[in-house]
């Protein structure tokens, strides 16, 4: 292994400009006679437009334009769209309401789009803003997920009677009847997974410029995939054509799924631009607006169920969710609580028989769509909250239960879609165990009682789909695009490399991770290889970062790109050193001849590509560049064990994580150091979702009540331990690099471990998350008191 | 409008500003000193944390004009002749970043901590101190491996 190789821990070749405030976000950037857009947006959760009256706003100082949904309507601006149909149980399609840019006769949460000032500066536009006179017929809201389909509930689109936009169902219903009629336990538990704002510290940015002379649009925005911007606001909001319209997306400060999506402002900072006669138009949201309008995610309500035997052997599962979508479906929200979710409910587990029913319903809220692990997240919580409870019914130890269950072999076709292709779930059960001390708990738990404490063990064992996906396997399944990945390898004749790639980092260390596939497989020096992404006008395409992704698809297509560069190459080196192709061999960045001295390093073999003196071009093309699409033959299948420890204190319900143990298998590893903080941050997400952040609308109102750091919790340093985390491998056997991916593993785990542990702490069967202290000692003094009763 | 000046990351700066501007916008708008971050409009999240006069504060809460006459350091003023700060170089030494977008902050907080607290800085001194800024990538573990490191190093 070279230093900067595959498996070296390597520090990021991008970290220079951030560590010394030069790094690149759409907010950093301004250009020659920008204007600043200010959103008039819906200060009630469900209400009739009337009127808008703009001309006084129209005539304040500054103020270029006042837009509002018939000016959109006028223009033939189309509406945002959902991308993945999904089809109800009596096969109808989902019940798609529109979704305009800005509203259009109806606002139907808070926060909602209903006009923008755009002006000079930024306080002319919001100082106009005040001036817009919106008059509104206020209508009853809705804003719970279990009361959305509730007799009485006000209708939010006319498309969607009962707010419900598809009821869909997966798995054998009367094989899974059958499997609990035969059972000698069942286990149930009815649950809520929590509802969360992903909150990247980078607030989104758009700024939307028109070209008159060239006709051409150009939109910097805080993007995970500037491509599928790009495609969805040509092809389906009719902004402009795709060779008219650039988008780029520079340094992007996080985005954890919620920059995955096309949103409003993007697509009318734009039409902006063009109605004010080319002037650029810039928005940045600030972190209020970011808690209204971001899409959300999470947010279902279960009831589950598990079938066993009598010794602990599942027979089935059956899983009843109601998944709250919000106001209008996002890009890709249809998606999320039915094929990134149910398909996911086999755990690491062999389970012959799972039915899943999901209803996604309408509420007055902010949409919902993919946040960090998205659907898979749920279906683990469902899953491990099930078997932990299950193991404490039948007073089985959870570890026991668990491996009493476990797919051994491979490959494993599930009940729910998903075949299970490589994994060794007792491994990394072991190894976490072994790290965790599971066998001296109890002593670690009686000296936490000594001093007036509680102390519990959760598992969490996770499985996740990634790598997502192959493209017919998709589409066969609703997807309204393919999910391959492309890349292109550039060799300069110098024998420098740029790899432009379709992924997308806001993050996640591209710039590094792929510079050292390239430098391996090249053997030259990863300083020598630059990483070209994030904008539309340089890779020609690409689906962009999401899902872990950009390892299993993104890098696979560099090294097919790679394999292409390496055979050109060789042709080359070929003619130059006068020796048959088949006598040449690459190895450590060095063309050799079998069984002679002959030998060119790679640099001299790109020149001669370039000057291409040596060779007859009608036989080998001069240049040495090469390209490649990926597309995926199976998901990859990243899995593993976390193990966590708490101390309650009972007087207080105050939390604390005594210790994390992370064992995850996410096959080969190429940069471990990036791979760890992948998983701190993902566990981080996690513990912030079973323990401190949960958003709330008021039921009455449909308010936002979390709308700021002020309210909604996020996690600090000093609400998390560091974590020990451990790895085993199984490689991924459906892509030459056998990666499995990394980056959501984490968020997808941490939860069920948690609870698992503090409702072992204080004897309960479960406490809603987020765990607050106020949660905790709740179901600490209902248990009490349900104690004393009996 | 008042003027107002001070000297920033070493140079004389002056500059005419509603009196309403923020330090942050001073510094990111007039100045072009885009390195400071704007993550939040309640005081929470410590991207926006600059020196002013030594100490560490969060540049969105402080008005450019009440900063007339100070000695402010940014991001792009904490590395000296082309060698970056102790700081700077544990963070990516630790791999103490991610998006990058609250690492000019939680450099310059710790710096500050660094100096308030000392070279030997633990674990619960540095997450206790981390109160004003906020990560939502690392889940910290790396944040306070190198504060840890850089402070010894300063």
């Amino acid at each position: 292994m070279s230093d900067t190789g595959i498996g070296a821990r390597m520090v990021r070749k991008e970290d220079h400009r951030f560590i010394t405030g030069k790094g690149r976000y759409t907010d950093d950037i301004n250009l020659q006679g920008q204007t600043y857009a200010h959103f008039v947006r819906s200060p009630h959760a469900h209400a009739k437009i009337k009127k808008i009256d703009v001309k006084k706003a129209e005539k304040a100082p500054g103020v270029h334009a006042v837009l509002t949904g018939d000016d959109v309507a006028a223009d033939g601006i189309g509406g945002l769209i959902c991308g993945w149909m999904i089809h109800s149980k009596d096969g109808t399609p989902m019940k798609a309401g529109g979704h305009p840019v800005l509203a259009q006769g109806k606002v139907r949460y808070v926060g909602d789009h209903v006009a923008v000032v755009v002006a000079d500066t930024l306080a002319q536009a919001q100082a106009a803003a005040e001036l817009v006179n919106v008059s509104y017929e206020e209508l009853k809201s809705v804003v719970e997920t279990g009361k959305a389909q509730k007799r009485g509930a006000p209708r939010i689109h006319d498309v969607a009677p009962g707010n419900r936009i598809y009821d869909w169902a997966i798995g054998d219903e009367a094989a899974t009847n059958k499997a609990f009629e035969a059972a000698a336990h069942v286990t149930q538990l009815d649950i809520t997974n929590n509802r969360l704002v992903p909150n990247p510290m980078e607030p989104r940015v758009a700024l939307g410029s028109y070209d008159t002379g060239e006709d051409h649009f150009t939109l910097y925005t805080t993007s995970q995939n500037p491509h599928v911007a790009r495609l969805v606001i040509s092809a389906f909001i009719g902004v402009a054509p795709e060779h008219k319209l650039r988008v780029v997306a520079p340094d992007v400060g996080g985005g954890f799924g919620s920059k995955i999506f096309i949103y409003a402002e993007e697509v009318v900072c734009l039409w902006a631009s063009k109605r004010i006669g080319g002037r650029p138009v810039k928005w940045t949201s600030d972190r209020s607006e970011a808690f209204l309008c971001d899409a959300h995610g999470r947010d279902h309500v279960t009831h589950a169920e598990l079938a066993l035997d009598v010794k602990g052997k599942i027979l089935g599962l059956r899983v009843k969710t109601v998944a709250n979508l919000g106001a209008y479906m996002s890009t890709f929200s249809s998606s999320v609580p039915t094929y990134l979710y149910a398909t996911l409910l086999s755990g690491q587990y062999n389970i012959a028989n799972i039915y899943a029913e999901v209803d996604a319903v309408y509420t007055n809220t902010a949409p919902v769509d993919a946040y960090r692990g998205a659907g898979r997240p749920e279906a683990t919580y469902v899953v491990e909250r099930l078997v932990e409870t299950a193991a404490r019914e039948m007073e089985i130890d959870p570890a026991e239960l668990r491996r009493r269950n476990f797919v051994t072999e491979f490959p494993h076709q599930t009940p729910v879609i998903m075949c299970y292709d490589a994994g060794d779930y007792n491994a990394s059960l072991k190894a976490a165990m072994k790290m965790a001390d599971y066998k001296s708990f109890s002593v670690r738990r009686a000296a936490t009682e000594a001093k007036g404490k509680l102390r519990g063990i959760g598992f969490s064992n996770y499985i996740e789909a990634c790598g997502i996906a192959p493209s017919a396997a998709v589409g066969s399944l609703g997807a309204g695009v393919g999910l391959w990945e492309s890349a292109e390898v550039r060799v300069n004749p110098v024998g420098t490399v740029e790899v432009l790639t379709g992924s997308h980092s806001h993050g996640q260390g591209h710039e590094t991770t792929f510079a050292q596939l390239v430098s391996d497989r090249l053997g030259i020096d990863a300083d020598q290889v630059a990483i070209v992404h994030g904008d539309t006008d340089k890779v020609q395409f690409g689906m962009g970062t999401y899902g872990s992704r950009s390892g299993a698809v993104g890098m696979t297509a560099i090294s097919k790109a790679l394999d292409k560069i390496e055979a050109k190459a060789t042709k080359v080196a070929a003619h130059v050193m006068e020796a048959s192709e088949k006598d040449v061999e690459f190895k450590n960045g060095t063309f050799s001849v079998k069984g002679t001295d002959k030998k060119m390093a790679f640099g001299e073999v790109a020149l001669q590509a370039y000057v291409a003196h040596k060779f007859d071009s009608n036989e080998v093309e001069p240049g040495l560049k090469e390209g490649a699409f990926h597309d995926p033959s199976n998901f990859t299948f990243p899995a593993g064990c976390h193990i966590c420890e708490v101390e309650v204190d009972p007087e207080t319900g105050v939390t604390e994580i005594a210790n994390w143990v992370a064992v995850d298998d996410f096959g080969t590893v190429i940069n471990p150091m990036i791979v760890e903080g992948q998983v701190h941050g993902g566990i981080a997400q996690g513990v912030g979702q079973a323990l401190t952040e949960g958003c709330v609308y008021d039921p009455d109102s449909g308010q936002l009540v979390t709308g700021s750091f002020m309210d909604y919790c996020m996690p600090r340093a000093d609400d998390l331990p560091s974590f020990d985390l451990g790895f085993t491998k199984t490689e991924c056997p459906s892509n030459p690099l056998g990666l499995k991916g990394c980056g959501e593993a984490g968020a997808i785990a941490a939860p069920a471990a948690l609870i698992n542990a503090i409702t072992d702490a204080i004897g309960v069967k479960d406490v809603p998350m987020p765990a607050t202290p106020q949660a905790v000692w709740n179901a600490i003094q209902s248990n009490a008191a349900k104690q004393a009763a009996e | 409008m008042p003027n107002v000046s001070m000297k920033v990351n070493g140079k004389d700066v002056s500059g005419e500003v509603e009196g309403r501007t923020l330090l942050v916008q001073f510094l990111r708008e007039h100045l072009n000193l885009t390195g400071t971050h704007v993550g939040c409009d309640t005081s929470q999240c410590g991207a926006c944390v600059v020196h002013v006069d030594g100490k560490a504060i969060k540049s969105c809460t402080a008005l450019a004009a009440a900063c007339d006459g100070a000695v402010v350091i940014t991001i792009e003023g904490l590395a000296k002749d082309g060698n970056l700060h102790p700081m700077q170089e544990a963070f990516r030494e630790h791999h103490g970043l991610q998006c990058g977008f609250c690492t000019p902050g939680m450099i310059m907080a710790g710096v500050d901590i660094a100096k308030r607290r000392g070279k030997k800085l633990t674990e619960a001194t540095i997450r206790s101190e981390l109160d004003g800024n906020i990560c939502r990538c690392t889940g910290y573990h790396n944040i306070v491996k190198a504060i840890q490191a850089g402070a010894a190093k300063m």
